[in-house]
């Protein structure tokens, strides 16, 4: 009954087309944020803020950066981490060598760097499809990291190549505990998430899906493949630069080229598909899944064994651990081929009818 | 000069190893048009298996059938418990089960068998053929001739089994269309279980060699990412082009490692090996640049 | 099943809520143990985490320390940096303010946990691993890069093969062959220092990760033909070295590794290949050590010990983390000698004790640890305490030891240290402790 969008009138073609055409859409979003940003810090704990709700805003903000680029122009990627790297790089550098720098400016500037290191690599996309274009963007993927590695300056000439983000300060208030850090990163991913949004329904959001559904049939209706392509690839890669920048700034401080390897490009690529393809919630869905499942299953099976008194060593609880992960990835897919956002929907779609059945 | 033939040669060598990985991947996707990321960890639960059985005092033959019986049940069951259930479904949710077949059995494998890094002694020594060495100075592994040996093998009967059995026809007629294939009365399902089957021998072939070569150990799962720069270069869907790929990828591989850096030094400074983890992706990339289904694969032709 | 899977995410949400509470009680001392059981390295994890914790249960049977029980939990990292500080904030919140030493065993993890472990006043052990510049205590007071670093070892490798070549290696031509990432970048500074004052020619030839593929390498190494390889691998890339290296027909006398490619599990896998090579170790190999064959009569007799595989015991990786169990207990029980016996320690108690540490060749052989770790006196200026390496040779079925203590180049080596400590001091706005004061 509470969900229910009768009564709810349209008068004007721009109340049609706004973000959040629901009223009971529009609350729930404010209450969220509300709790987000005002709730969260009253409850949560240290271990909450650090291990768990910074690197799942990081990883969501990653996610949807890959699912603009796999879900919404259907380019399949495995270069993610590397653009991450990238902006994690950038924005060291540009603190470091710039004087006075803002931090939030070295934040976009990464992502712009990000951004064009990713029209680059998106380059090949015009010409190739599908997995072949997934394993050519693992050239990026080892290429970059390559980079990184072996220019020093890059990393200011330190002998292992590893980089210390550094102190950061936005008008004097400097960020360094959990709370304020999760703070700022809640800020940035609220603002690109809506931003996400709003770009998905706009023109250049619906020559994304134009494409990504059939690209030869979106440019005999006059959507320029390339431009569309690329833009795509540079949204998705300032999108992973940012969250890259934030990685290291806001959650390990310390980052390592290495550290932005193919497993953490996977690890968002599992995101965006289990949470759902062409979905911004879906991505802050799969993320929560990815980050938790193992979490989940490490704090509940050695418990679990051990109150059944059976007799597993550690090795064995994480061996479990690996199986039941690959096995709930399958059961997923099988269930709901269309990620954990689908399973939203539908509820939704039950919401809305309850208690009427049809 | 000698230098170069040396390096080319054992480069050509090497890349027949990445072939034999490439080949599984190929099988599955020409059948099935699925991109099975479980390949690698195939490779690693087959050599893993076969290590096991002996650890049981189990003499290596035996181990090696006993093995390949799993890998065939490993297949069944892939194909009763996930794929059956995803037929229909867009190729990237079938490609992510495999991604989460590939954690199943990574934890598997060392469940069953343990994890230590084990030796696997298949009697063929990896030394240089002294004939070689003393008349020409040329390095040339006795273990990587007989490892392109049973490679060449292997794609000769693949592609008899292919081209000249029902089942081969079978199942190219399953690659092009399964709708099609279905509705003029081809078991879908038990061709599908031939070919993991199929799959899981090639994977078994892949894990005794290069078991044998760096100890049977989780990196084994790594060989995979070897494999991808063969298969793009090759074709997914062309046994013959995982062959050609190889030795393409492997030869141009080992060459840019020795000669390249150096070039680079020169125009840069500082120093710039160690670029074998990014060069087959790079070369591959360039080549879809110019044939974007690669070498020999089948041409895609878009209908709106 | 969709109603089974909404299901299943609701029991995962509750199930979540109830972690990382703490749960700090009297007379204990709970021990973080981020430990790897599975993954590329999960075998040697076994055996190095496996050894570690047979000794705190080992001293715990024996009556603990004064009294206090040594408590720990594990939490898998699978070597993975993100899985790793969540395990660290996880078991941080059970240990409270009373951690014994946390030891990541992943120089990623290490790096990651620097900042985190000093605004938790947590110690953070990176037992011949990790961050090198925190030999400098001042700018580093609760990260602890013992027993050795990587430059040390490094030069103590070249020293050795000078001593080797009656005193001179002028004109002679070394490889360096590493992993190429911060673990092996990390010597590159101090072997080009020790080129350059000896004379040596040093030809560094990097391996892509996961290095499961060497050809082109050591047709580089034919190519040259180096008189000796030093050589800095891990995990897979260690048995594929020396398999390619009995295949180009490079001696393996004249190869060796660093003391993480010199474990049974790196030469037993490569079989006759390996028989002949050399390594570094700061720890030996054996059960004959008086101590481990008390552990294994008293912690594996009484069959509480935690390794699966019992014939790992005695092994490298196996002694070695049994010496990180001896750093932590000994840190833990000069920290009671000074604020309490029989109390559970602080972080920052157990700190301050690791950076007094002297266990000195007496206390070793109270412990019956006499040779299986070098003597370590460690202080504010000094974090490593130590520096020595042996080097040991695989002859086909075991280690052997085939040289005393050797020291590591600290004229060479410390003086970079510093300046790295400084640079970072200056990048994150630290003002270093002065030293003199820090008692």
């Amino acid at each position: 009954m509470l969900y229910r969008e009768a009564g709810q009138f349209k008068t004007s073609f721009a109340e049609d087309m706004q973000i959040f055409p629901i009223r009971q859409d529009r609350i729930a979003i404010g209450l969220l944020l509300a709790f987000a940003f005002l709730g969260v810090p009253l409850f949560a704990s240290e271990y909450w803020f650090s291990a768990i709700l910074i690197p799942f805003l990081i990883f969501a903000l990653a996610a949807l950066g890959l699912n603009i680029l796999t879900g919404y122009c259907g380019q399949l990627s495995l270069g993610t981490a590397a653009f991450m790297a990238v902006g994690a790089y950038a924005a060291y550098n540009f603190q470091l060598r710039v004087e006075g720098i803002p931090i939030l400016v070295s934040f976009l500037l990464a992502g712009f760097t990000a951004a064009a290191v990713g029209v680059l690599f998106g380059l090949p996309s015009l010409r190739i499809k599908g997995f072949y274009l997934a394993v050519a963007t693992l050239a990026a993927q080892f290429f970059i990291v390559w980079v990184l590695t072996k220019f020093p300056w890059l990393s200011n000439n330190s002998s292992s190549g590893v980089i210390s983000a550094q102190k950061i300060q936005i008008l004097g208030f400097s960020f360094d505990t959990p709370v304020s850090k999760y703070l700022l990163v809640l800020g940035i991913v609220v603002v690109m998430a809506l931003a996400a949004k709003n770009l998905a329904r706009s023109g250049t959001g619906r020559a994304w899906m134009a494409v990504r559904d059939m690209d030869v049939a979106a440019q005999v209706i006059g959507i320029p493949l390339m431009h569309t392509k690329l833009t795509a690839f540079a949204v998705s890669s300032f999108y992973c630069g940012v969250a890259g920048a934030l990685y290291a700034f806001c959650y390990l401080g310390s980052v390592e080229p290495d550290g932005f390897n193919l497993d953490l490009s996977f690890r968002i690529l599992f995101m965006v598909i289990i949470g759902g393809v062409g979905s911004v919630l879906g991505s802050f869905l799969g993320a929560a899944f990815i980050l938790l499942l193992p979490i989940f299953l490490d704090s509940t099976l050695q418990p679990a064994a051990q109150a059944i008194g059976l007799p597993f060593s550690n090795a064995t609880v994480s061996h479990i651990q690996f199986m039941v992960f690959g096995a709930l990835i399958m059961f997923f897919l099988i269930v709901e081929p269309h990620g954990l956002t689908r399973l939203w929907q539908i509820t939704k779609e039950k919401l809305r009818l309850w208690p009427f059945p049809h | 000069m000698q230098f170069f033939f040396e390096a080319l040669i054992g480069g050509l060598l090497s890349g027949v190893m990445y072939s034999l990985v490439a080949l599984g991947f190929v099988l599955i996707y020409k059948a099935s048009g699925v991109f099975n990321f479980a390949q690698g960890a195939m490779v690693y639960f087959a050599a893993l298996t076969v290590v096991g059985l002996m650890g049981h005092g189990m003499p290596l033959p035996v181990a090696i059938v006993l093995a390949f019986g799993a890998m065939v049940l490993l297949g069944l069951a892939t194909e009763r418990f996930v794929l059956r259930k995803l037929v229909g479904q867009p190729p990237i949710s079938l490609f992510m089960a495999t991604i989460g077949l590939a954690f199943f059995i990574e934890g598997l494998a060392p469940m069953l068998w343990g994890d230590a890094v084990r030796p696997i002694e298949l009697g063929i020594q990896d030394e240089p053929i002294p004939w070689l060495l003393e008349r020409f100075d040329i390095v040339v592994s006795r273990f990587d001739l007989v490892a392109s040996g049973i490679a060449a093998v292997l794609v000769a009967v693949l592609a008899i089994f292919f081209q000249k059995t029902r089942i081969g026809r079978a199942l190219r007629a399953v690659a092009d269309d399964h709708q099609a294939a279905l509705s003029i009365g081809i078991p879908l399902e038990r061709i599908w279980a031939i070919v993991w089957a199929v799959a899981g021998f090639v994977a078994l072939v892949a894990g005794l060699l290069w078991g044998s070569r760096n100890g049977v150990q989780f990196a084994l799962t790594f060989t995979a990412l070897k494999a991808l720069p063969v298969l793009v270069l090759g074709g997914f869907d062309s046994v013959a082009g995982a062959i050609v790929g190889g030795l393409i990828i492997g030869a141009s591989e080992k060459l840019a490692e020795i000669y390249l850096p150096p070039l680079m030094q020169a125009g840069f400074g500082g120093n710039f090996g160690g670029i074998e983890g990014w060069f087959p992706y790079v070369l591959a990339l360039l080549f879809l640049l110019v044939r974007p289904e690669g070498l020999f694969g089948e041409k895609h032709i878009d209908r709106v | 099943m969709k109603r089974i899977a909404l299901a299943v995410a609701a029991a995962a949400t509750m199930a979540l809520g109830s972690i990382g509470t703490a749960h700090a009680q009297a007379k204990e001392q709970f021990f973080p143990i981020l430990s790897y059981r599975v993954g590329p390295y999960g075998a040697n994890g076994q055996s190095l985490f496996g050894g570690m914790i047979d000794y705190l249960q080992y001293v715990n049977m024996k009556g603990g320390v004064n009294g206090v029980m040594m408590t720990w939990e594990e939490c898998e990292t699978e070597y993975n940096n993100a899985k790793g500080v969540e395990c660290y904030e996880r078991l941080k919140g059970k240990a409270g303010a009373n951690s014994a030493p946390v030891f990541p065993l992943s120089t990623g993890i290490s790096y990651a946990l620097i900042d985190k472990s000093a605004a938790d006043k947590i110690p953070l052990a990176m037992v011949g691993y990790g961050r090198t510049d925190a030999v400098d205590g001042s700018v580093f007071p609760f990260a602890f890069t013992m027993v050795g670093t990587y430059q040390m070892q490094a030069t103590a490798i070249v020293k050795y093969l000078k001593d080797q070549n009656k005193g001179s290696l002028a004109g002679k031509k070394i490889a360096y062959m590493y992993h190429d990432s911060a673990y092996g970048k990390e010597p590159i500074v101090a072997l080009e220092a020790e080129a350059r004052v000896n004379k040596f020619e040093l030809v560094q030839i990097p391996v892509a990760h996961p290095g499961n593929e060497q050809g082109a390498q050591w047709l580089k190494v034919r190519q040259e033909r180096p008189d000796y390889v030093i050589f800095w691998g891990w995990g897979v890339m260690n048995q594929t070295a020396l398999k390619a290296a009995q295949k180009v027909g490079f001696p393996r006398e004249k190869m060796i590794g660093s003391w993480w490619a010199g474990s049974e599990e790196d030469t037993v896998p490569a079989g006759e290949a390996a028989k002949g090579y050399m390594s570094a170790t700061w720890n030996v190999a054996g059960k004959d050590v008086p101590l481990v064959a008390d552990i294994e009569k008293v912690v594996y007799g009484a069959g509480k010990g935690n390794l699966s595989d019992k014939s790992k015991l005695g092994s490298i990786l196996y002694n070695r983390g049994v010496s990180y169990g001896i750093l932590a207990v000994e840190a833990i029980r000069k920290a009671q000698d000074k604020y309490g016996k029989g109390k559970t320690m602080t972080g920052e108690q157990i700190a301050w004790a690791l950076e007094n540490l002297d266990l000195n060749d007496a206390r070793l052989k109270a412990l019956g640890a006499t040779g299986l770790l070098p003597p370590i006196k460690t202080s504010c200026e000094d974090h490593e305490g130590s520096g020595k390496v042996k080097l040991q040779q695989w002859d086909g079925s075991k280690w052997v030891v085939k040289t005393d203590w050797i020291d590591g180049n600290r004229q060479l080596v410390h003086p970079l240290f510093k300046a790295s400590a400084a640079q970072f001091a200056k990048d994150k706005g630290i003002t270093p402790r002065d030293c003199k004061k820090a008692m």
